[in-house]
Formats: C-alpha cells, sequence, structure tokens
C-alpha cells in the first residue's frame, strides 16, 4: 500500500551512502592537488627562467676595469687644439709604462689588453677636462672582452693553450696588471648610460632604452584617446545592429592577429606609402599604437560596463546630458580599470619584437636617438641583436638585457596593481 | 453614498475613477499612454491627472507597469533601446513628448528619486551642488552653498550631516543616502518629485522618516510615489492609482481605493488574494 506520507526513501543503505560521500571528499581533494600540482609547475617554470636569465646575466653587470696613468704631454696634445692630439700615441705609452720591466711582453699582445676605444675615452676626458693637458691623468678603462671573461673566471685558465681564448703570453700579461693592483670589477653602469657598441665591454642599453620610450610614448599617445573614444561610443552610443556587430567582432578578432602582420602592415603603410624614416620609434609607436588599440578598446568597454546602471540613472535624472553623464560619472568610475589596462597593453607592447625587426629597428646604432625621427633600437630587439653575436661578452649581456626588460614589465604592472587598489572607488 | 458591489472584471476594459472635490488642480496629465518594449506591451491606454502639491501613490503587484508609467514621466525610459511611448503626457499643457521638447531641461523640473539608493561616490556636498552646477543655478560659490544647506535641511539631512559636508555621500547610512537622494532632486527646484519605491530597500525607522519627509514635502511640490506596501500609500498619499498588468485598473481618493474600493481587482488586491 503506498501513502503519500510514507517516506520515499526506502532502500536507505548506510554503508553504500558512506562510500559515495568517501568518494566525493576524495574528489574534492584530487581537484584542489591537480590545481596546487598547476601552480607549482608554473612557478617551478618561472624559477628556471629566471634562475637561468641571473646565473648568465649577473656577470654583465659588473664590468673588469683597468686603471691606467696617462701622460697628457704637451708634445702630444696641443693645448689650442686638443682634439687633433696623437691620442694614439698616449695610450701606446701608457701601456708600455704599464709593462717595463716585464720580460719578453709582447707589446702587440698588451695593446689588445684596454678597451679599443680607450683613445676616444681618454681623448673626452681631457676635452672635458683641458686643465690636465701637460700632466698626468689616472683612468679606469674597461678591459677588453677576453680579458674580461678571464678576470669573471668565464675562461678556464686550466684547460689546454690551443683551447683557450687567451694563450699563456696573454694570461702573464694580465697577471702583471693583477699583481699591481690595477684590476678592479666595479658596478657596471656603462650597461644603462652606453649606447650600443661593437665591443661587449663598452655595450649598453642605453639607445635601447631610450627608443622604447620614444616608441610607448608615440604608442601611448595614439592608442590611449583613440581607443577610450572607441570604446566610449560603441559603449554608450552605438546602436546595435549588424554593423557594430561587424565593427565588435573585428575588434576582438584584431586582438589576436599575430604581431608579425602588423609589422608587416608598418613596413607596407608606414614606410612604403607614408614615406616614413625605417627605424624610428615613431613607426615603431605606431606599429605598437595599432597592436595595443584592442586591448585598450576591450578593456575600456568592460570597465565602463562594470560602472553600476544606478549611478548613470541618477545622473540621468538629474538631468545631466549623455556627455555629462559619461564625462562626469561613468568615465571616473572606470578609470582605474581603464588604466589598469592601457598599462597591461603598454608592458606587452614593450616587449614586443618581431613588428620591430620588420620596420628595421634591429639595425646597428651607436647612439640614443635624439627624437621620434631618429634611427634607434628597442629593449627587446637589442636583446634580438645581442643574441645574434658571437663574442662571449655579449652572451652574459643578452640575458642581463632580458632582466633589465622584466625588471621594467614588473615595474608596469606593478605601477597598474597599485592604481587598481588606490584609485578604486566603493558605491 | 450609495456604494455598488465591486464589478466583475470585464472583457472591454474601462479605468473606474472616483472624483475627488477636495483635491488640488492637476498640471500633470497623461492621456491614452501606451508603452512597448520591442513588441511587447507594457502599459495599455492609460488616462490619469496627477494633483499638484500632493501626494499621488501607484500601486499594484510587481510587473503592473506602475514604475514603467512613473518612468515616462520624465521619459527615463528614452535610454531603454526599443522602448516607444505613444499618447499624451503633458505638464501645463506642455507635451512631454514632443520633438522639440529640450529632455535635460525636463528632467530639471520633474526630479527622481530611486529604489536603491544611489549617491555620486563623491562628497555629500557635491552630490547636491551637482544638479545646481550643470544647470547653472548658481552665481558663485555662496549662492551654491545656500542651496546645498537649504536643500538638505528640507529633506531633513542636514543637521546630521553639517558637520562633515565634505565627507563621502556613499558612506552614510541607507536611509541617509535616500535622503540625500531626495535634497539632490529637491536642489534644481523641481515642480514634480517621482519616486520609484523610495523605501524598499530601508528599515523600518528609515522609511517612517522619509515618510514623513514625503508629507512635508507635499506643500512645496507634487509628489508622484511608486509603492509595494499599500500601508504606505495609505499613509503618505492623497491619490491613489492602482495598476494591474499594464492597465490603470482604478484611480481615486486614497480613503476611498482603500475603505471602498469600486473594482473587484482592487479590492482583492488590497485584502491580499492577488500580488
Amino acid at each position: 500500500m503506498t501513502d503519500i506520507t510514507a517516506p520515499s526513501v526506502t532502500f536507505a543503505d548506510p554503508d553504500r551512502m558512506a562510500a559515495l560521500r568517501r568518494r566525493r571528499y576524495a574528489a574534492d581533494l584530487r581537484l584542489r592537488f591537480y590545481g596546487i600540482a598547476a601552480i607549482c609547475t608554473a612557478i617551478g617554470l618561472l624559477g628556471i627562467l629566471v634562475t637561468t636569465l641571473v646565473i648568465g646575466g649577473y656577470s654583465a653587470f659588473t664590468q673588469t676595469h683597468i686603471r691606467v696613468a696617462f701622460d697628457i704631454s704637451e708634445d702630444l696634445v696641443d693645448r689650442g687644439d686638443p682634439a687633433q692630439g696623437r691620442w694614439r700615441t698616449v695610450v701606446s705609452d701608457a701601456i708600455e709604462e704599464m709593462f717595463t720591466g716585464v720580460e719578453g711582453a709582447d707589446m702587440r699582445a698588451a695593446g689588445q689588453i684596454l678597451t679599443n676605444n680607450t683613445q676616444f675615452i681618454v681623448r673626452d676626458a681631457v676635452l672635458r677636462n683641458p686643465g690636465v693637458i701637460g700632466s698626468t691623468l689616472v683612468l679606469e678603462i674597461p678591459a677588453a672582452d677576453p680579458y674580461d671573461q678571464l678576470n669573471k673566471g668565464v675562461i678556464n685558465r686550466d684547460l689546454p693553450e690551443s683551447r683557450r681564448r687567451l694563450n699563456d703570453g696573454q694570461i702573464a700579461l694580465w697577471d702583471v696588471l693583477v699583481e699591481q693592483g690595477r684590476v678592479s670589477r666595479p658596478f657596471n653602469w656603462a650597461l644603462f648610460f652606453n649606447a650600443d657598441s661593437r665591443f661587449p665591454e663598452l655595450a649598453g642599453l642605453a639607445g635601447a632604452i631610450t627608443g622604447s620610450f620614444y616608441a610607448l610614448l608615440v604608442c601611448f599617445v595614439i592608442s590611449f584617446p583613440v581607443g577610450i573614444a572607441a570604446a566610449v561610443y560603441l559603449e554608450e552610443f552605438a546602436p546595435r545592429n549588424r554593423l557594430t556587430d561587424i565593427v565588435e567582432v573585428n575588434i576582438n578578432n584584431l586582438a589576436a592577429v599575430p604581431s608579425i602582420v602588423f609589422g608587416l602592415l608598418g613596413l607596407a603603410v608606414f614606410l612604403q606609402t607614408f614615406g616614413l624614416p625605417r627605424s624610428a620609434p615613431l613607426v615603431g609607436g605606431l606599429v605598437l599604437a595599432l597592436m595595443t588599440l584592442p586591448t585598450i578598446i576591450i578593456v575600456t568597454r568592460a570597465s565602463l560596463k562594470a560602472v553600476p546602471p544606478s549611478i548613470r540613472e541618477a545622473a540621468l535624472g538629474m538631468g545631466a546630458s549623455r556627455h555629462q553623464v559619461i564625462m562626469h560619472h561613468v568615465l571616473p568610475l572606470a578609470l582605474p580599470g581603464i588604466l589598469t589596462g592601457t598599462i597591461i597593453g603598454l608592458a606587452q607592447a614593450l616587449g614586443e619584437t618581431a613588428p620591430l625587426l620588420l620596420i628595421g629597428m634591429n639595425a646597428f646604432i651607436t647612439s640614443p636617438p635624439g627624437g621620434v625621427m631618429e634611427a634607434s633600437t628597442a629593449l627587446p630587439t637589442q636583446i634580438f641583436i645581442w643574441a645574434d653575436s658571437p663574442e662571449r661578452g655579449f652572451v652574459a649581456r643578452t640575458s642581463a638585457g632580458i632582466l633589465v626588460l622584466l625588471g621594467f614589465l614588473i615595474t608596469m604592472n606593478a605601477v597598474a596593481i597599485f592604481l587598481r587598489q588606490h584609485l578604486q572607488r566603493t558605491w | 453614498m450609495a456604494n455598488p458591489a465591486p464589478t466583475p472584471a470585464m472583457e472591454s476594459f474601462q479605468t473606474v475613477r472616483t472624483a475627488d472635490a477636495n483635491a488640488n488642480p492637476a498640471r500633470l496629465k497623461a492621456d491614452g499612454v501606451n508603452v512597448f518594449y520591442g513588441e511587447k506591451q507594457a502599459l495599455f491606454d492609460v488616462s490619469i491627472d496627477i494633483p499638484e502639491k500632493s501626494v499621488s501613490a501607484f500601486i499594484g503587484p510587481s510587473g503592473c507597469g506602475k514604475s514603467t508609467f512613473l518612468r515616462c514621466i520624465n521619459r527615463m525610459n528614452d535610454s531603454i533601446e526599443g522602448c516607444r511611448v505613444t499618447g499624451d503626457i503633458t505638464l501645463d499643457g506642455e507635451n512631454l513628448y514632443d520633438a522639440r521638447l529640450d529632455v535635460v531641461e525636463l528632467r530639471a523640473r520633474i526630479g527622481m528619486v530611486f529604489q536603491k539608493p544611489n549617491p555620486f561616490p563623491k562628497s555629500i556636498f557635491e552630490n547636491v551642488a551637482y544638479g545646481p552646477k550643470i544647470h547653472g543655478l548658481a552665481r558663485d560659490k555662496t549662492d551654491l552653498e545656500e542651496i546645498v544647506v537649504s536643500s538638505l535641511k528640507k529633506a531633513g539631512l542636514f543637521e546630521e550631516v553639517k558637520d562633515r559636508l565634505h565627507a563621502p555621500g556613499t558612506g552614510l547610512s541607507g536611509g541617509q543616502q535616500q535622503r540625500l537622494c531626495i535634497a539632490r532632486a529637491i536642489a534644481v527646484g523641481p515642480e514634480v518629485i517621482l519616486m520609484d519605491e523610495p523605501c524598499s530597500a530601508l528599515d523600518p525607522i528609515a522609511t517612517a522618516i522619509i515618510e514623513e519627509l514625503i508629507d512635508e514635502l507635499r506643500e512645496n511640490y507634487t509628489i508622484v510615489i511608486v509603492t509595494h506596501s499599500m500601508q504606505q500609500a495609505a499613509r503618505v498619499s492623497q491619490k491613489t492609482a492602482f495598476f494591474h498588468l499594464g492597465k490603470l485598473i482604478e484611480e481615486g481618493p486614497t480613503e476611498g481605493i482603500f475603505t471602498n474600493p469600486r473594482e473587484k481587482r482592487t479590492q482583492d488586491y488590497i485584502t491580499g488574494r492577488i500580488g
């Protein structure tokens, strides 16, 4: 007999239910374990990456210097016109003096211990301070790359001579300098204040950092206002119809277009059609702006959507015009989100390499650009150039360059997080 | 007065109206208003006169169209896509849906208070000053301060916030926020104030304060209030209109509606049989 008041479960089996519960708890535990395992993998891989970079790159943050006394005699350097002095002789005299009394010193080899540009370094120092003409000038000169590597222990003395970059004679010369107490290894400021060079001991990132700065500036100036204007129109004014749907889909697709395609576009349009200068940060910035635009538009639209409708209604109900609703209320509330998105977009642009290669920002340029129209490299392309160079010193500098780039990216992301935390208002 | 038994629902529909001899003259009138959301019709042929300087309450079950009708009065439905309004709503004989009419100016004359308190995330002062600023109602700073203070006083909030006018408006309690919204609406000097369930998010004490405030405000303003609470309608309003399924079923003096409804559906609603 069935009765509607009878319990509907008649086959309850406590053992079965307990087993089922155990299985559910086990599933919970497994799910949590998968999550932890995934995060550990990600952190581990990141750790490996950073560790490799630090191990490979830390030596580039110091540079071996040799203290040399240059005798700036008036015979060689004219007080009236110091720039035309016989600097090469000044340098070779100084080297000869360093090695007086060293038996069997090979002067040819000794001449290559200081960096190749020593004569210009001395000249520039004297030009800055002409008072030293006629006396002795003591300078810390960077050691040439092989000796720098020797000093840092990269070149192994125990290898047989034939398999070493430096022969026994050269090492002997070096040891003389060490004995004389001339060798030091200070922090390598040249890495940040020198532009690129053929010689690793002189090469730095100043040109690349300036170039990247100009390119990002152009990128920001174009993509920020255009992106926000486009997003505000699409979100607040545009009617919902087939045309705006197509625009929307295309903006979303644009965000996924491979960056090299934008590079080709920049090459074809900005360089070929408009005739803008090759390798210029202006062109780089324009291309990066095209790439950043979809990101900014998407982020801005999301931020605008997140502003509660009650605020819009309040403003509309007060008799604010649409423009006032947007400018006085909606945009200020959406701004933290927009800024965060923009900074992340710019950080992405900072690391973008492929499009810059196509417009020639991987040229060999030995001075920082003075403006957006001058040829320049950018951080990622500089890393690309260095990674391609065979000298041992560039290997470490490549890693160091990547670390600097990562440093900038982390800083930008930190700024984004800071803005999000501190500008956000509650309602 | 002979009171006929509640009439059964008629197929051909006619609003039941009871005239009120004591009512103030009406400046705000609706005549044959229909509202469509896309294909769906939300309001059917609503006609009603709103007497000035008194409180009119719209009651009815959820989805009956009372809020929709309220939002037609200051054209807040304009911003809803696919919303179409036909018929006439006039203020002093001027059609609010005239193409030449300036919506921005209209909303300064017909203010609105919403269901959920929605102060701007700015200071209390800025909240009230915003309307006068955008409409250019203040010549200078002292003028503006005067408007802000008097609006806050009229909304009964000044004593509570006079020491922290520059604290954020969002830091106030719910009832205070709602009074801030009322002060904000008053600040632009409207003739009509529309209130869309202004107490539904408030506790009973805050509700009582707002109701008292509404009673005071009717000396100077025409107030239209949408409410879910029949007690509230009975307490604060002089005129009540009952909406059901997009139709205005019955309207008349509040007392008559609650004590002697002439239409069966009105009676069912106020006795709790439909809702």
